[in-house]
């Protein structure tokens, strides 16, 4: 039996080492995922281009434009002197927003009275113009507190009645690649390991030998594990890879114990390479295969959660995103990773993970026979 | 005992019967021929001795086990080399063989070594079976099939695809198995092949139309072989020939008659002579021809077989 598997492992890694090609796309694949999600997409908007129209130029518009750029949100880009130019700069996606600052707004203020602006938002990235919406009116309000304060000259007196203390936990910068990169982990290992298993053995049927291996004295479960070994390795060297350059490159905090995230990532492979093999019994070429693999793996990411809030959802898309096993690891990667989460907190999303393993090998030791027909 | 007794095997896909009530033995130690067309059923019941696919009707006992039940058993004592030469193109022709070695269970470390010599593939061990010629790479596939040692050897079309000198050199090393006390079945659809048997079975549409030494499917002729040459120069434009192919045709007591080449070959009924076909020729004007007695070849007796 050992000499069964042995053989097999080793003509596994044989045949990978001699397809250097793929090889090195899985190695750098990590990598090329984690610059993407780390620096590209990022939901943390800053510097937006602002056109900036004062028609009042006195000391209370020159305030009141300090404040918006000292907030960081947006990077006064451009003095215009009439509206057409506006226009034209958000039309041509070089201002994203626009101040407009009237010619009695200095006026109006010191006299007691209220200063009004306008503020133009590009809404068609829903993203920045969220952002740009927020900033424009937080900035306002605590423009309009200072001047309050000024009017009453009584500072100590004029605190807001309500008073907000906000304390961010487990992230508190809200850096995007700090929520990304435990979740690239599950997307990773889901990726690599059912479409590596699935292709490897198609590839047995294109090419023939199946037939061949079948009539050996191998059982179906060395068949199956001899092919999953060599792809969990290197599955876990990218996790690893993932982990290492996320702390170097992108410093993030590992809080929790990584024994438990490694013990947790192997549950989770039982599920994604039993769709591997799944996949594999359906499809007859290679092209099959990926193309099936390519459909498990798009609803993964976009009803896992692991670009977009599930929260956000619809309820009926929040009831299919628990049929996603990748759901439940997100929750473990980022629980884990984030915040230092144990075991007991993560138990139902362990016994979810059981459970789709228990489903998917089940599935997998019916479909998956030593025979042809 | 027999090694393989098959009865009654019958597979259908769907309404398409690929092998249709087949019965027979095969004896250890014989080269047992399968020969038959593209699509006649040979695959289809040497998948069905290993188990691979499931009888419909009938049963097959191979080494006495039995084949639905017993294919494991089957299997480990068999050695089977499928029509597409089931290779690995990236690995070296010893890191197949060395890893077939190891998922059949060969402890002796040597075997691949050994084995690499006795078929002359040490030349070879070390290049990639992608680049290996089909030739190589059939010999290879016999290699791979014999590396545990088994009692019954199925080849299936190990020559589809190779050049005759290999394939000539492949039946040396199948008779040279043979000697060793291995039993092999091996079908094909190249009729000379079918003459080095023991003894030949001939296929068609699913069916065993006969199981038996050449020379007594030779004697189930229904008649007598003759050639016809045209004399002189004319022999050596086929299409001169056409027109004799015709009369006989239409001869009384002719079964069949075919172009060979550059002469007709005819088979009439025991009846005929000689000199009633030459007299049919000069009937219709035709001269310049002989007329010969021949030997049959297996391919007049598939032929007839085919045709009934």
């Amino acid at each position: 039996m050992k000499q069964r598997l042995f053989s097999l492992i080793r003509k596994e890694f044989i045949q990978i080492v001699r397809d250097p090609r793929t090889l090195i796309l899985t190695l750098i694949y990590p990598v090329v995922m984690l610059f993407l999600l780390g620096y590209a997409i990022t939901n943390d908007v800053r510097n937006i281009p602002l056109a900036v129209l004062d028609r009042d130029r006195s000391g209370q518009s020159r305030a009141l434009l300090d404040a918006y750029r000292a907030s960081d949100y947006f990077k006064l880009e451009y003095y215009i002197t009439s509206e057409d130019e506006m226009n034209y700069l958000i039309e041509s996606n070089q201002a994203r927003a626009a101040v407009i600052i009237p010619p009695n707004y200095g006026r109006e203020i010191v006299a007691g009275r209220v200063g009004q602006i306008a503020f133009i938002i590009d809404g068609s990235d829903p993203n920045v113009s969220g952002t740009a919406l927020t900033a424009a009116i937080m900035v306002g309000q605590s423009q309009s507190t200072k001047i309050v304060a000024q009017r009453t000259m009584r500072e100590t007196q004029t605190q807001m009645p309500v008073d907000v203390r906000t304390q961010v936990w487990y992230n508190p910068g809200m850096i995007t690649a700090y929520y990304m990169i435990p979740a690239l982990i599950g997307m990773i290992l889901q990726f690599l390991t059912t479409f590596l298993t699935s292709t490897s053995i198609v590839r047995e049927r294109e090419r023939g030998t199946i037939e061949q291996l079948i009539v050996t004295p191998i059982r179906s479960w060395e068949l199956v594990a001899g092919k999953m070994v060599p792809y969990v390795l290197i599955a876990f060297f990218d996790m690893i890879e993932i982990l290492v350059a996320g702390v170097l490159l992108f410093d993030v905090p590992i809080n929790g114990s990584l024994m438990l995230l490694l013990v947790l990532s192997c549950l989770f492979l039982v599920t994604t390479l039993g769709i591997g093999l799944l996949i594999s019994t359906v499809a007859n070429t290679q092209q099959e295969a990926m193309l099936t693999t390519m459909f498990t793996l798009l609803p993964s990411i976009f009803l896992s959660g692991f670009m977009f809030p599930l929260a956000a959802m619809p309820t009926f898309l929040q009831a299919v995103s628990y049929l996603i096993p990748l759901r439940y690891f997100l929750i473990i990667t980022r629980g884990i990773v984030l915040k230092g989460t144990g075991a007991d907190v993560l138990l139902p999303e362990i016994l979810a993970l059981c459970f789709f393993a228990i489903v998917v090998m089940a599935a997998t030791a019916v479909r998956f026979k030593k025979q042809l027909d | 005992m027999a090694v393989i007794s098959v009865h009654n095997l019958t597979r259908r896909f769907g309404n398409f019967t690929a092998v249709d009530h087949i019965s027979f033995d095969i004896e250890p130690g014989q080269v047992v021929g399968y020969l038959g067309p593209n699509g006649s059923g040979k695959t289809t019941t040497i998948r069905m001795l290993l188990g691979l696919i499931r009888p419909s009707e009938g049963e097959a006992n191979v080494l006495g086990f039995d084949s639905a039940s017993q294919s494991d058993l089957i299997r480990a004592n068999t050695g089977y080399m499928s029509q597409k030469f089931a290779l690995y193109n990236d690995l070296t022709a010893r890191e197949n063989l060395k890893f077939y070695a190891g998922v059949y269970g060969v402890r002796n470390g040597q075997r691949v070594d050994e084995l690499l010599e006795q078929l002359g593939l040490d030349v070879i061990a070390t290049m990639l079976v992608r680049t290996l010629s089909a030739g190589w790479r059939q010999r290879l596939s016999l290699a791979v099939a014999i590396v545990h040692h088994p009692k019954l050897l199925l080849l299936d079309e190990p020559t589809s695809g190779v050049d005759p000198t290999a394939r000539r050199a492949f039946w040396d090393l199948i008779y040279s198995l043979v000697a060793e006390g291995i039993t092999i079945l091996v079908t094909t659809h190249y009729m000379d092949e079918a003459e080095y048997c023991s003894r030949v079975g001939i296929l068609n549409f699913g069916k065993l139309l006969a199981l038996d030494t050449p020379n007594n499917l030779k004697a189930l002729l229904p008649g007598k072989m003759w050639e016809v040459f045209l004399e002189g120069k004319e022999n050596e434009q086929a299409d001169r020939l056409l027109p004799l192919l015709d009369v006989m045709g239409k001869t009384e007591g002719v079964i069949r008659a075919s172009l060979a080449g550059d002469h007709l070959r005819i088979l009439a009924k025991n009846a005929i002579t000689r000199k009633e076909l030459e007299c049919r020729f000069k009937a219709e004007d035709i001269h310049n021809i002989r007329v010969e007695s021949s030997i049959p070849v297996m391919e007049d007796t598939f032929m007839s077989l085919v045709s009934q």
